[in-house]
């Protein structure tokens, strides 16, 4: 993450306790208003900017088709909530998002940028998908080796990225998205060789590349709540964030990787070996958004087999729900519900007459949004600062 | 040998050269902004958006006024207000600038998409300008001189980066902030707005690309049509080792292999086609890891900067 942010971060979790202290009133107020009024100012500048994302997308509808923005809306409100089973298809959808999310979040505070996840969940459910379909073991054990296994392939696809920034020196961010674009093929030739995924089945084969349908031993559990079927992979992907949650903010692995992030000088001159664990973060982050390949495939978010375009940007949503959380892990969790509600909801657009591609921009433009409102307080609050500098030093 | 005999059928066919200068002009303007973007310390992965922008633009200009050149124009117009967001995003409200770049590609995939099946607006080509004599060399002579107009733009491109980078004031102020923003900043330079140039120009560069793309080339427009090619060209930067001559180097390279895979599958030869599509990619991987540790990136690249802080 870049250095703005994460002073951004300091600074914000700063204000409020100077003011509770009751400390210089010129820390929150420059030479303004009194700081009362902060959480308002904030809270209006996001309603601002999301409104104006939504009004810049109703504007798309009504002028680019001849659809009104009031069906759109609530299509995607009945697809996402409303309509029955429907919830709990979002949470479904949502645990691959979290998960790869809650990867991209550690391996962000360590200083690193990967946004190679699309291609790390793809390798990850093809993993997964090889083991569930070949390996046979008995009962429950398939799913949790198909699991793992998921985690192994992203785990190893983002690990080459990871020995090429450590012993050459090669920037992750490009790397990482190399890495994507070679997996896509990759994934296309493992379809079409009868010894890695295909369908053995020939005549389902010869009609078009798909992998072979999972025995129902490898698909996850669902829990039924209100008529409302809830992988389990939403609770594993739930449970990691949490953990990984407490891991940052309590242990010293997590004081070490956010030092790491924060400041690598500082972190080494403290006894972080930060090569070991900047590889270690970006391995980690592969295997969390291989497990969300295998959550996607064994979880039904996607179907019950492996095809192409399988990964259906899962990855890249999961990476925008990190950055939009600023990595923060518990804002990354309604973040992800969000996306998943993006995503199921768009299924009820075509009776409205208005393309799928409609909810990508509303997401792009919520991402937008989203970006504004903290970059424009940095901007006001580091004016202050300089100016109440000014003013001291005079 | 087979093998070779191949590569000799490859490599004497004129089709090979000719889609390697098409490719390659695509990429060159993309790398070529890319490269002064860099130069000022920023990274933006928006290049693919600016592409497709810029190629959803040629389309559209060609629709609205039936001419090539226009298509050109409104397609630079594109990438450039891609570039606008971006830069104004990233170096005027400092958000995080892989997380603007990452917003746009998605919004302009979109977008373009999402228009493209609101409105019907056609297909768009420019004319082909022969040049007498020098396109009957042999092997190159078409590939370098029979190309549709816009192609030759990028004879022009090459020196005028370089003049303006190397030769004015603007370009060694661009330097400078892309190796140390504090120093310039002291020395009177507005840091961000040298940054926020620097993107305008990749904007519009990349915006003439991706136009270039659809009228020299394709001749249509789709929504899948630049496919990670914008990520290629910031590989073609780092094996440049932020040097315009190794940039279109990079260029010609990345031209050349994806060239290469278009001609081995027209001359019939069963290559899986798995390979031909990981080439240039992987080409690109192997560029980067030969290439990245030997070469200095501006100091302060993809380091954001803020007046007052560190």
């Amino acid at each position: 993450m870049t250095d703005s942010t994460r002073i951004l971060d300091a600074y914000e979790s700063e204000t409020p306790a100077r003011d509770a202290a009751g400390d210089e009133p010129r820390a929150a107020g420059g030479g303004g208003g009194p700081s009362a009024r902060e959480p308002l100012v904030v809270a209006g500048l996001y309603v601002a900017s999301i409104l104006g994302a939504l009004v810049v997308s109703a504007i798309l509808v009504v002028v680019a088709t001849d659809g009104s923005a009031r069906d759109v809306f609530t299509a995607l409100l009945d697809g996402s909530l409303r309509s029955p089973g429907a919830w709990g298809l979002t949470l479904t959808t949502a645990a691959p998002l979290l998960l790869v999310a809650c990867g991209s979040i550690v391996s962000t505070r360590a200083g690193l940028i990967n946004i190679g996840q699309e291609g790390q969940v793809l390798i990850g459910s093809c993993f997964a998908a090889y083991v569930a379909v070949r390996l046979g073991t008995p009962g429950w054990s398939v799913v949790v080796l198909s699991l793992l296994a998921g985690a192994v392939g992203g785990g190893a696809w983002a690990g080459v990225a990871a020995g090429l920034r450590r012993w050459r020196r090669v920037p992750e961010v490009l790397t990482t998205l190399l890495l994507t674009f070679i997996s896509f093929p990759l994934i296309t030739y493992g379809l079409s060789q009868s010894w890695l995924l295909a369908d053995r089945n020939t005549e389902r084969r010869n009609q078009l590349n798909t992998g072979e349908q999972l025995p129902s031993d490898a698909l996850l559990p669902d829990l039924r709540v209100f008529g409302n079927d809830i992988d389990t992979g939403f609770f594993i992907a739930l449970g990691l964030t949490l953990a990984l949650a407490w891991m940052i903010a309590r242990t010293v692995l997590g004081v070490r990787i956010g030092m790491l992030g924060l400041n690598p000088r500082a972190a080494q001159r403290f006894g972080v070996s930060s090569e070991r664990l900047t590889t270690w973060a970006l391995i980690g982050a592969g295997a969390t958004a291989g497990a969300a390949g295998g959550v996607l495939l064994t979880g039904g978010a996607a179907g019950d087999r492996l095809v192409f375009g399988f990964a259906g940007n899962f990855g890249w949503d999961g990476l925008l729900i990190a950055l939009l959380a600023r990595n923060r892990l518990l804002v990354a969790i309604p973040m992800a519900f969000v996306f998943a509600m993006l995503r199921t909801g768009s299924s009820f657009l075509a009776a409205t007459g208005v393309n799928r591609t409609m909810t990508d921009v509303v997401q792009a433009l919520l991402v937008l949004a989203l970006l504004v409102p903290p970059a424009i307080l940095f901007v006001r609050d580091r004016r202050r600062s300089l100016r109440a500098a000014a003013e001291d030093g005079v | 040998m087979d093998f070779f005999h191949a590569l000799g059928d490859i490599f004497s066919a004129e089709a090979l050269y000719i889609s390697t200068f098409q490719l390659g002009v695509l990429f060159a303007f993309a790398a070529g902004g890319e490269w002064v973007a860099e130069r000022a310390g920023t990274l933006n992965i928006s290049v693919e958006g600016m592409l497709l922008a810029g190629a959803f633009g040629a389309v559209v200009g060609n629709h609205l006024v039936a001419n090539s050149a226009a298509g050109l124009l409104v397609g630079a117009l594109f990438g450039l207000a891609v570039g606008a967001l971006q830069a104004n995003l990233s170096h005027r409200l400092t958000a995080n600038e892989f997380v603007v770049g990452l917003a746009l590609n998605v919004l302009v995939l979109g977008l373009t998409a999402f228009l493209m099946t609101s409105f019907d607006i056609g297909g768009a080509r420019a004319s082909t300008w022969t040049i007498l004599l020098l396109s009957e060399i042999p092997l190159v002579g078409e590939a370098l001189f029979a190309r549709p107009w816009p192609g030759y733009l990028v004879y022009s491109l090459v020196p005028l980066l370089w003049l303006l980078v190397y030769r004015t004031r603007w370009g060694l102020e661009v330097r400078a902030v892309g190796e140390d923003p504090q120093a310039a900043d002291v020395s009177g330079i507005h840091v961000n707005a040298r940054r926020r140039q620097a993107v305008y120009l990749v904007g519009l560069t990349s915006g003439i690309g991706g136009a270039f793309f659809v009228l020299g080339q394709v001749g249509s427009f789709q929504s899948g049509m630049i496919n990670g090619r914008g990520f290629i060209v910031l590989a073609a930067v780092i094996f440049g080792g932020w040097t315009l001559r190794g940039t279109m180097t990079g260029c010609a390279l990345f031209g050349l292999v994806e060239a290469l895979t278009i001609a081995t599958s027209v001359q019939g030869y069963r290559i899986d086609p798995f390979i031909l599509d990981a080439a240039p990619y992987a080409v690109a991987l192997a560029v980067v890891l030969l290439f990245a540790a030997r070469v200095r990136q501006p100091r302060a690249l993809a380091v954001p900067f803020v007046r007052g802080l560190t």
